[in-house]
């Protein structure tokens, strides 16, 4: 695959391995945060671990949009989905996420809900040109990624002067996520990681410029990333460089599509037809200000939420789920007492296990051989 | 009465035992499927078989779109029947066919399934030999569901079973995995992708007939259908209480298949085949095997993709082209395309 396999390069791979077993000092810890789920779901499917020396450990951050939707947020989908006359779409993989009773997309389905998976926002455009008589309702989730093209269609929607198209707006923001994480340590005067792997298509909109801010403030060297595992090997060096050095900069390794200022046009789209909450509640973060947005008033004949009557529920994670200590990198998904038996990509109890980008679905589909020999091992020594 | 087989549609009449039904078995079914066992217009098939094993097989096929490139559902009815008898090692000999019609349903394209059973099946000399036709009422079915069942003979020394797989042996593939399930995504409606897929959909018996000449002593062969070669593997692994050891490398996927797969975010050893095979065998007749299967049109792209070895967990893992190393996880259902 042109353009692809070049960046999958066992030969290179090899070269930027040695190069980050020199750099690394053998006398020091280096604890590198990927952000995004995507960058995650790249470690574990080539094997990264495997290429890094023991003292240079990946921590995987809260970049799945799927895993930091709270369980309320699913609730109120199921609940849109399942009204009458309605079309829901959303994105192949919110369907399977539970919700409160296990619920999901796919079971609300299987009772009769009218729920389509799209490949494009786009797609709800032509549904709904397709079916006047029914109410369709998008699920927009994701990150600064995502938001863009759900800006097209609320703009292609206005122009169409649709009637039957709606919105439940559920876009969140990278910068408040990585404060979330770095800020609380900062309190508690503690460094809970000492280099960040930045978010790359995120950054395509978004640009590298906001990241200068929480490098400075928080001391941490940042290098916005690829999500090829070359482009995640290539930036695990330079961060261990600057860690080395001392230096916290906001480096970009992804130049090949990401600049200072982002894409101004999908930025200026999205303050459009968006505005910041004043809160947003994050799976596994807690509520967060200014943390997430929501379709401006003027639009609010497109707003989901403000269209129709969704229940308010309290529902909550289990108790015993380790995901907010994962999400913030303190813990392995491995170091939760649930990991495995009983939560599981099957039986999900947590966020970070419903997603292919979460960190403990990635630890299970594709690392699961380690623990359960180290399983053995620790049960042999006792 | 003449059945309008360019614009006349399936009637709940069709099913009901009586006079329309049988129109529509002399007029669409015999022509096509005409053999002497289906002449003779039995309840039943009156067969003859060699003094061997008997192998029998099923396969219910409901797909969507019916029409895809590379294939239909008719094809891959007998085709999916075929290989699960083939599997085994044994001659496929004979097959039946049932039809779950939806009223409505265009004679015109039942005509095409119909006719493209029956090239099939003749392509691979395995005549259809008795049926069965229902009808559904609209909106009970979709459009049309094919069940077939395939005997074949086996000889009496042959047994190909996983647990005759042991620690040592090689694993291998016919050809390029994922063909068949990324052509029947992009094909599926509201997707719009330009490319050169096309489905695997074929009969491997052929290919197995050279490849148990060659190799008498082959553990295993499995079809990677639903599941694609994962779960296939999985299974092997689960039954023979191995482990297996795949080089990433050396798993043929076409560029095709990895473009889309990358594009929706989907790993094409999930992906469903319909016209490949996997095959276990002793590490000392891997290269003879493969050079065999080389030799054959339908084991063009074949390769020794792994090995088997000792795991008290049954994992798969795979090698990454990469360096690193991973889990093949046997996923609980069908993988959904990721968001970004």
């Amino acid at each position: 695959m042109k353009y692809i396999s070049e960046f999958r390069d066992g030969e290179l791979a090899k070269n930027l391995s040695k190069k980050i077993a020199l750099a690394a000092n053998t006398n020091r810890e280096y604890r590198l945060m990927e952000f995004c789920g995507g960058h995650t779901h790249t470690i574990f499917r080539y094997g990264i671990p495997d290429l890094l020396p023991a003292n240079v450990r990946m921590l995987h951050g809260p970049g799945c949009p799927v895993c930091v939707l709270p369980m309320k947020r699913i609730d109120a989908a199921i609940e849109l989905a399942l009204r009458p006359n309605t079309i829901l779409c959303s994105y192949g993989d919110m369907l399977r996420v539970p919700g409160t009773e296990k619920m999901s997309l796919l079971k609300a389905k299987s009772q009769g809900a009218d729920v389509r998976m799209i490949y494009s926002p786009a797609d709800c455009l032509k549904i709904a040109q397709d079916e006047p008589g029914k109410q369709v309702i998008f699920f927009a989730v994701g990150f600064e990624t995502t938001t863009p093209p759900t800006a097209v269609i609320i703009e292609q929607a206005l122009q169409l002067k649709l009637k039957n198209l709606f919105i439940f707006c559920n876009h969140v923001l990278t910068p408040p996520a990585i404060t979330g994480i770095l800020e609380p340590a900062k309190q508690a005067n503690k460094k809970v990681l000492d280099g960040l792997i930045g978010p790359g298509h995120v950054s395509v909109v978004t640009g590298s410029a906001p990241y200068d801010v929480i490098a400075e403030k928080y001391q941490v060297p940042i290098t916005i990333s690829g999500f090829e595992p070359l482009d995640i090997l290539q930036s695990i060096l330079l961060l261990v460089k600057q860690i080395n050095q001392g230096s916290y900069l906001v480096e970009n390794q992804y130049t090949r599509a990401v600049s200072a200022e982002g894409n101004m046009k999908a930025q200026t789209l999205m303050s459009e037809y968006f505005e910041l909450r004043d809160k947003f509640e994050w799976r596994g973060l807690g509520e967060m200000p200014l943390s997430a947005i929501q379709i401006k008033p003027a639009f609010k004949h497109l707003d989901a939420e403000r269209c129709f009557p969704i229940t308010q529920k309290t529902s909550t994670d289990n108790k015993a789920c380790e995901c907010p200590a994962v999400l913030t990198g303190q813990k392995k998904p491995t170091e939760c007492k649930l990991f495995n038996n009983p939560c599981t990509p099957e039986n999900p109890l947590g966020s970070c296990m419903v997603s292919s980008e979460g960190a403990c679905a990635a630890y299970y589909t594709y690392r699961r051989s380690d623990f359960i020999s180290s399983d053995i091992t620790s049960h042999k020594e006792h | 009465m003449a059945l309008d087989l360019k614009n006349g549609c399936i009637e709940m009449a069709h099913g009901s035992g009586g006079r329309a039904m049988s129109e529509l078995i002399d007029q669409l079914f015999l022509p096509a499927f005409d053999n002497e066992f289906l002449q003779q217009k039995n309840d039943q098939a009156l067969l003859t078989l060699p003094g061997y094993r008997i192998v029998m097989a099923t396969d219910s096929h409901v797909v969507s779109p019916l029409f895809f490139p590379g294939g239909d559902i008719g094809s891959l009815s007998v085709h999916g029947t075929i290989n699960d008898v083939a599997m085994s090692g044994a001659k496929p000999l004979y097959l039946s066919a049932s039809f779950i019609l939806e009223e409505g349903f265009p004679l015109s394209d039942l005509q095409r399934i119909v006719r493209s059973m029956a090239k099939a099946a003749s392509e691979c000399q395995t005549p259809i030999v008795t049926g069965d036709t229902k009808v559904v009422e609209k909106g009970h079915g979709d459009g049309i569901y094919i069940n077939t069942t395939g005997i074949g003979v086996v000889p009496n020394e042959l047994t190909l079973c996983p647990q005759n797989i042991q620690v040592g042996d090689k694993v291998l593939i016919s050809g390029s995995i994922g063909d068949h399930g990324t052509t029947i995504l992009s094909a599926r409606q509201d997707m719009d992708f330009a490319s050169e897929l096309a489905s695997d959909s074929q009969a491997l018996h052929d290919l197995v007939e050279i490849m148990v000449a060659t190799c008498p002593t082959i553990r295993c062969m499995r079809d990677p259908t639903r599941g694609g070669l994962a779960a296939t593997l999985n299974e092997l692994s689960q039954s023979a209480h191995i482990g297996m050891l795949l080089d990433e490398v050396h798993i043929p996927v076409k560029p095709s298949v990895a473009a889309t797969s990358e594009l929706l975010g989907l790993d094409p050893m999930y992906i469903a085949n319909e016209g490949k095979l996997v095959a276990v065998c002793p590490a000392d007749q891997a290269e003879l095997l493969l050079t065999q299967m080389r030799l054959h049109p339908k084991g063009l792209d074949a390769a020794i993709i792994g090995e088997v070895i000792e795991d008290s967990n049954n994992f798969i893992q795979l090698r990454t082209a990469f360096g690193g190393k991973r889990v093949v996880d046997w996923r609980y259902a069908d993988p959904l395309p990721r968001i970004c």
